[in-house]
């Protein structure tokens, strides 16, 4: 499926989302798709199993800190049809939860954890949400939020 | 690259030849030291991309067998050197201060490049990385670089066998330094 395509079949899925343009105009670039958090497990449900999309492999679960909010950014490709697209979500850097989708990709759980250990996302569901590479006793600093500070081991610059 | 080669002296010692073959004068210490350079043994250990160039080193096109390194082993155990071939974190700082404990004396240490020296490119704003590997465990020979050739890492195993064979302690080099005429 082609970018636009894919564009007309996912609006038809859920009318909410809405789509990044802007970047780079070229014909390879991947599908920019913003989705509310609250709508994100069941539109994930229907890009994995809708057979149209069949999104069958995350190749990148990860997040941004814009210091005003965060951004969840997973990265879904189709091995049957060879289309990716690029799955946005805005949450509440506060407050920061989205639903666990682990139980649809199940590399998911280790991005999750390692999401929950440096920007303090709450995987709503998530079986196992715990620390993955920070040591133990770490609970409660993100070490990947832009405000986050160590006054023993950094050194600012 | 022009670069002169190293007379060295062989051997640390004089042989006066006798009618059944020969007697050797020598220093017990300076045989041993001159034994200990040439046979210096690597532990397999690298944390990032100067590993890469160590492997480099280790094989055909440079092969640092040809200087006495051999073989690189897989325990501390067997091991004579650590080459510190990359970024050393908080997390890997007491498994790297238990392999050097486990390493049986004498043992040597070489910072390969930038971040086992100083924390190199990591040194600001990171809340994970030791600046500098000696922080942890006593540093004989460091390299500059980011990663390092690897004539820059033949060159300090050199350095480090003329440390050897040279059988003074640091505190004796530093002297050294300050006033070459010192006699030790």
């Amino acid at each position: 499926m082609t970018n636009e395509e894919l564009k007309i079949k996912l609006s038809e899925l859920i009318p909410t989302i809405t789509f990044e343009e802007g970047g780079q105009p070229i014909a390879s670039a991947w599908l920019n798709v913003n989705v509310e958090a609250k709508d994100w497990h069941g539109f994930a449900n229907s890009l994995k199993y809708n057979p149209v999309l069949s999104f069958d492999y995350l190749f990148c679960e990860t997040c941004v800190d814009w210091k005003t909010h965060l951004t969840m950014v997973y990265h879904l490709e189709s091995t049957q049809h060879r289309h990716i697209v690029v799955i946005k979500s805005k949450l509440d850097r506060s407050k920061p939860e989205i639903e666990t989708v682990s139980d649809i990709w199940k590399t998911a759980e280790f991005h999750e954890r390692e999401v929950y250990e440096l920007f303090g996302v709450n995987f709503l569901n998530h079986p196992d949400l715990r620390l993955l590479i920070l040591p133990d006793g770490w609970e409660g600093r993100n070490p990947l939020r832009k405000d986050f500070e160590d006054t023993i081991n950094m050194v600012k610059l | 690259m022009d670069v002169k080669p190293e007379i060295q002296n062989p051997f640390p010692g004089e042989v006066h030849p006798t009618p059944t073959g020969g007697v050797l004068v020598t220093a017990i210490d300076d045989v041993i030291n001159w034994a200990r350079s040439n046979s210096l043994w690597p532990l397999v250990f690298g944390t990032s991309c100067c590993a890469i160039e160590m492997m480099s080193t280790a094989s055909a096109k440079y092969d640092w067998s040809r200087f006495g390194f051999e073989v690189a082993r897989a325990t501390p155990r067997q091991a004579d050197v650590i080459i510190i071939a990359g970024t050393i974190v908080n997390k890997m700082a007491p498994i790297l201060k238990r392999l050097y404990d486990q390493m049986a004396d004498p043992k040597y240490v070489i910072a390969m490049g930038a971040c086992a020296t100083s924390g190199g490119p990591f040194f600001y704003n990171t809340y994970s990385v030791v600046k500098g590997a000696d922080h942890v465990i006593p540093v004989d020979v460091y390299i500059a670089g980011c990663p390092p050739r690897p004539e820059a890492l033949l060159h300090a195993l050199i350095t480090l066998q003329n440390k050897i064979k040279s059988g003074l302690t640091r505190e004796q080099i530093r002297g050294d330094l300050k006033n070459p005429n010192a006699t030790t």
